[in-house]
């Protein structure tokens, strides 16, 4: 996992049966882009989110394909239809190899 | 008669800025919950302004709805990762903040009176300085370096748990001397370009300098998440830069000066609420 | 050791025709990520919102927010950066909507393209100019 990878969700904790939500989602992360160079002058090599995916009890919601211009500390606002109790599991898939998850249980109220 | 002369030609300089693209005249609550001060009545000591105005006001609409929501605000992420860090025990007493302090929120109010006068260490303290205080000499840890990361992240914990309350730092009593050599430095021009603090940020706010829209220099949102730089910034880093904007040898985060700075310049905003961590451009 | 200004230009002269080289095989244009995306089909204009200010407060960090009744794929390109593509949403069968926002990075004033793969297959596009400036003393 890079260094201090850090989620930061906002769901609601309950819904009502077949509700629209809104979902905000941040996680830092630098998303280097391989634009930049170091101070000697060589590039810095990219390494970034590339992907980010929001599931609900295993049914797509939205699957998200990241460019180095997706902005550092990477945030998405979407929305999600809940038809049932269950829960949001959020997914961020690194450069490097690393996954971060995150997930939101949401009670049908 | 120079001062009058000054304080006309502020007042024609403050009057166009009003017209130039001044403060606006949005409110701001966070979370449909902190109702934060944004615009108020100068402070007594401060004459050549009527109104203070949180740095919030000078920036476009998409960047002050960012402000609004915790989940929107970027600087929120490093706030959970010192809630992290309040608890982690660290140092040879193996302890952590929690050990002594209980929860963050216990810690409302103290931001608001920050840098004030430290009756134990004999001098001005910032925030960073009586954190650091406390892990060199209760925890046993390393102190961290002025504004870097670890030290950032806790000072917008801080502020975060304060906000919505009053600014309100002393300026007279023991921190007097202090006080003082932040208002002058405040009002010396530095560098080649022989700029001020005073010239941009209380003679031209409102005004852009190029394409910045300049804001009073209020430093009630500290730190704050700049779109610029992506990240959490102290206030001792952001006067090192204007220094060093002005062509000047820029002064170091944590000296001296930027203590005494950063009084005098807190001060300034005695009256707005505490609003870090703050997004900015 | 001591260049001489002449050796200096000389070496990065050649330095710069070197890293020239390889780029134009992998630099993918704004018309190679439209015609990947679309398969080369029309794009309609309109049926697609797209939302960016006007002047952006600061090209590190600029808010967007795109949207499209009933598209199965969105995809969000830079014209003018030095690559220009920046994302692309697939909604999934509980996507409450087909709208998303998000934060991006933009080199320098451009246009920023958006084209929306609408349910029936076809495509919509929509563009809008983002004024990006350098800023004063902003430290």
């Amino acid at each position: 996992m890079a260094d201090g990878v850090k989620p930061r969700v906002k769901a609601p904790r309950t819904a009502s049966a077949g509700e629209v939500v809104t979902i905000k989602t941040l996680i830092s992360h630098p998303m280097e882009s391989g634009q930049r160079k170091d101070g000697s002058g060589n590039p810095i090599p990219r390494s970034i989110i590339n992907r980010f995916t929001c599931a609900f009890n295993g049914q797509m919601v939205v699957d998200v394909t990241l460019e180095p211009a997706i902005s550092t500390n990477p945030y998405f606002e979407f929305e999600a239809k809940i038809p049932e109790a269950g829960t949001l599991q959020f997914t961020w898939y690194d450069d490097d190899g690393s996954v971060y998850e995150d997930s939101k249980p949401i009670e049908i109220s | 008669m120079k001062t009058t002369i000054l304080a006309a030609a502020a007042l024609v300089l403050g009057a166009q800025a009003a017209l130039a693209g001044g403060p606006d005249d949005d409110t701001l609550t966070i979370n449909e919950d902190i109702a934060i001060v944004t615009r108020t009545d100068a402070p007594a000591h401060l004459e050549n302004l009527d109104t203070i105005y949180s740095g919030w006001h000078f920036r476009d609409d998409d960047t002050q709805a960012m402000e609004m929501d915790d989940f929107d605000n970027p600087g929120m992420i490093f706030v959970d990762m010192a809630i992290d860090a309040w608890s982690a025990p660290e140092g040879s007493e193996g302890k952590s903040c929690a050990d002594c302090h209980n929860d963050p929120e216990s810690m409302a109010g103290v931001r608001a009176g920050y840098p004030k006068w430290s009756e134990e260490g004999g001098e001005v303290r910032t925030l960073q300085m009586q954190m650091n205080a406390c892990r060199t000499e209760r925890m046993g840890a390393e102190p961290w370096k002025y504004d870097a990361g670890a030290a950032i992240n806790m000072e917008a914990l801080l502020s975060s748990v304060s906000r919505g309350m009053p600014v309100n730092v002393a300026t007279d009593g023991p921190a007097g001397e202090t006080w003082e050599r932040g208002r002058e430095i405040y009002y010396t021009r530095y560098g080649l370009l022989e700029l001020s603090c005073a010239n941009c940020h209380e003679q031209n706010f409102g005004n852009y300098i190029r394409a910045d829209h300049l804001s009073q220099g209020q430093v009630n949102g500290f730190p704050t998440y700049r779109l610029k730089n992506a990240k959490l910034n102290g206030m001792h880093s952001r006067f090192k830069g204007c220094v060093r904007d002005t062509r000047a040898e820029t002064f170091a985060p944590g000296s001296a000066e930027f203590v005494a700075l950063e009084l005098y310049v807190t001060s300034r905003g005695n009256g707005l609420s505490v609003e870090g961590p703050s997004v900015r451009n | 050791m001591d260049l001489t200004r002449r050796e200096t230009l000389g070496a990065c002269g050649a330095a710069a025709l070197l890293a020239m080289l390889p780029a134009p095989a992998l630099a993918r244009t704004t018309d190679d990520w439209i015609a990947e995306f679309t398969g080369g089909a029309d794009m309609a204009e309109g049926g697609l919102d797209l939302t960016a200010p006007e002047i952006a407060e600061n090209g590190n960090t600029v808010p967007i927010e795109v949207g499209a009744p009933g598209a199965s794929e969105i995809l969000v390109l830079a014209t003018g950066n030095p690559t220009p593509g920046v994302v692309k949403f697939t909604f999934g069968p509980l996507a409450g909507s087909q709208r998303a926002s998000t934060r991006i990075r933009l080199a320098g004033t451009q246009d920023v393209i958006a084209i929306a793969k609408l349910a029936d297959g076809s495509f919509a596009r929509a563009s809008t100019t983002v004024k990006v400036t350098i800023g004063g003393c902003g430290g």
